[in-house]
């Protein structure tokens, strides 16, 4: 069973939040994401100031077999994309919750978190597609 | 339900990650795609190709019957075990499998292997061409297949043989095969390594499975199979070259035996019209300069104007960098860029193959 830490929001296209407690939230793909990806090669991570819609494709990440979108959980501004990706694209596949983050964002509302997934939803969503 | 090859509770096992792939039910990987990769340009790797289909074409006609249906032409073969790369073109010159075919024997003995997902078609397609030639045709659905590749894969292999199969397959030269007892070992291959592809009866492939893999050989499965193929320039049926585009347009010129000029194949006469053509289009290699993957079907353009497609590209391990196969209007330069995503992305056209017998051959 892949990894799901419990202090983490979901959605159902497989990414995670986490609440940086300073205002920003933090986007990544989650273990079972990455494991069905296979080998991650590339990553293209959104530009600063950027305003994404809740449900917006806003990053890529291609592994060997395809390029997929990742899309923002919830509507806000990307303060910062993880430019370690450039060099270690598959610090995603070996640390997806923490050196493998994909972006930073402000949310617009904080709220919406709470209108997210939380792990055993999740894992509920991983169960129903397998 | 999908079909499954006599090694499918192997991978299980293994735990490997299984796809749908040309009818059958077979593994992409076994945990990392680009570990199986590095393991067959370093060392040895191995894939299950039960999938892919052994024809055995016997009889008085089979060789004139060969001579008309490929390209290239089976003449050439004149010892025993020697092999052939062909496609089998239909009658406007595009390919309808492509295809190695093996003389097995003085008296017209062939034997040829095609793909998993057109070996139905093949069979048809072959038997609705055989009137007039006395020839039997029988698909060996009895046989199994590893692909054993890479710069130790001979030597390992050998060592799990039975020692006189062991010593004909070492001695073997590249693109010959070797017969014993039922098994049929070849130094062929689809990875750009050195090795073997061996076929044997179904019943005995678990144990030359389990063999090869206490000798070290590592699994590798589908997803690793097409980054070594694409490396070292080899096409894929369906991506690269198909019902609608041909051998001229696909880079595999070098397969079509243009001489003599009397032997009248399938194809022939459509090949010909194209070959005048001024419009004939490149086959090409591509190494991404920007930052990206490259991707069949994205478009290549030059001054930003679409000029090619991209028919397989991906991301190559050895090369750490993006490359892709593309067909081009003719004569282009060194510099292009490719569509990623509606942005043009530098790239430079190259010649494949990229990576052969564990070597970078285009420059970075």
């Amino acid at each position: 069973m892949s990894n799901l830490p419990a202090d983490l929001k979901y959605t159902k296209t497989h990414e995670w939040v986490r609440d940086n407690g300073d205002g920003t939230v933090t986007v990544g793909i989650t273990d079972h994401a990455q494991e069905a990806l296979g080998d991650i090669v590339f990553v293209e991570v959104p530009e600063n100031g950027r305003a994404v819609a809740a449900e917006e494709a806003c990053a890529v990440v291609e592994s060997v077999k395809a390029a997929s979108d990742i899309y923002s959980p919830i509507a806000g501004e990307i303060v910062e994309g993880n430019a370690a990706l450039a060099d270690s694209p598959d610090a995603i596949n070996t640390s997806p919750y923490a050196d493998g983050w994909i972006f930073r964002l402000t949310p617009n509302d904080m709220g919406a978190l709470a209108g997210l997934l939380d792990a055993a939803a999740y894992e509920q969503v991983v169960a129903d597609e397998s | 339900m999908a079909l499954r090859t006599p090694l499918h509770s192997e991978h299980v096992r293994l735990r490997a990650r299984l796809v749908p792939f040309g009818g059958w039910d077979m593994p992409l990987h076994y945990g990392s795609q680009i570990e199986e990769h590095d393991a067959v340009r370093q060392h040895a790797g191995m894939f299950d190709v039960s999938h892919m289909c052994p024809v055995d074409i016997e009889g008085p006609d089979a060789q004139a019957f060969l001579r008309r249906l490929l390209a290239n032409d089976v003449a050439k073969l004149k010892t025993v075990g020697k092999a052939l790369y062909s496609c089998m073109l239909n009658d406007s010159g595009g390919v309808v499998d492509d295809l190695i075919v093996y003389l097995r024997g003085p008296a017209g003995h062939y034997r040829l292997v095609v793909n998993a997902g057109t070996a139905d078609k093949d069979l048809t397609w072959l038997e609705s061409r055989r009137t007039g030639f006395d020839v039997e045709i029988r698909r060996r659905a009895d046989l199994a297949m590893i692909a054993v590749q890479g710069p130790q894969a001979r030597e390992l292999t050998a060592t799990c043989l039975p020692r006189e199969m062991a010593d004909s397959a070492l001695e073997l030269a590249p693109f010959h095969a070797t017969e014993c007892g039922g098994w049929f070992i070849a130094r062929t291959g689809y990875t750009g390594e050195d090795g073997f592809e061996i076929l044997l009866p179904a019943d005995h492939v678990v144990d030359l499975w389990s063999v090869l893999l206490d000798a070290g050989v590592r699994p590798c499965g589908l997803g690793a199979r097409d980054t070594l193929r694409l490396e070292a320039g080899m096409n894929l049926y369906g991506r690269d070259m198909g019902e609608d585009v041909g051998p001229l347009e696909s880079g595999l010129e070098w397969t079509v035996a243009w001489e003599p000029a009397e032997r009248d194949f399938i194809g022939r006469a459509a090949l010909e019209e194209l070959r005048a053509s001024p419009e004939r289009r490149d086959f090409v290699g591509l190494l991404l300069t920007g930052r990206g993957v490259l991707r069949a079907h994205q478009h290549v353009l030059l001054d930003g104007r679409e000029v090619g497609e991209i028919t397989s590209g991906g991301f190559a391990p050895t090369l750490q960098r993006s490359i892709a196969l593309a067909r081009v209007a003719p004569g282009l330069g060194e510099h292009c860029e490719v569509e990623i995503r509606g942005k043009p992305v530098a790239a430079r056209i190259v010649k494949p193959p990229f990576v052969r017998h564990g070597r970078i051959l285009v420059e970075l």
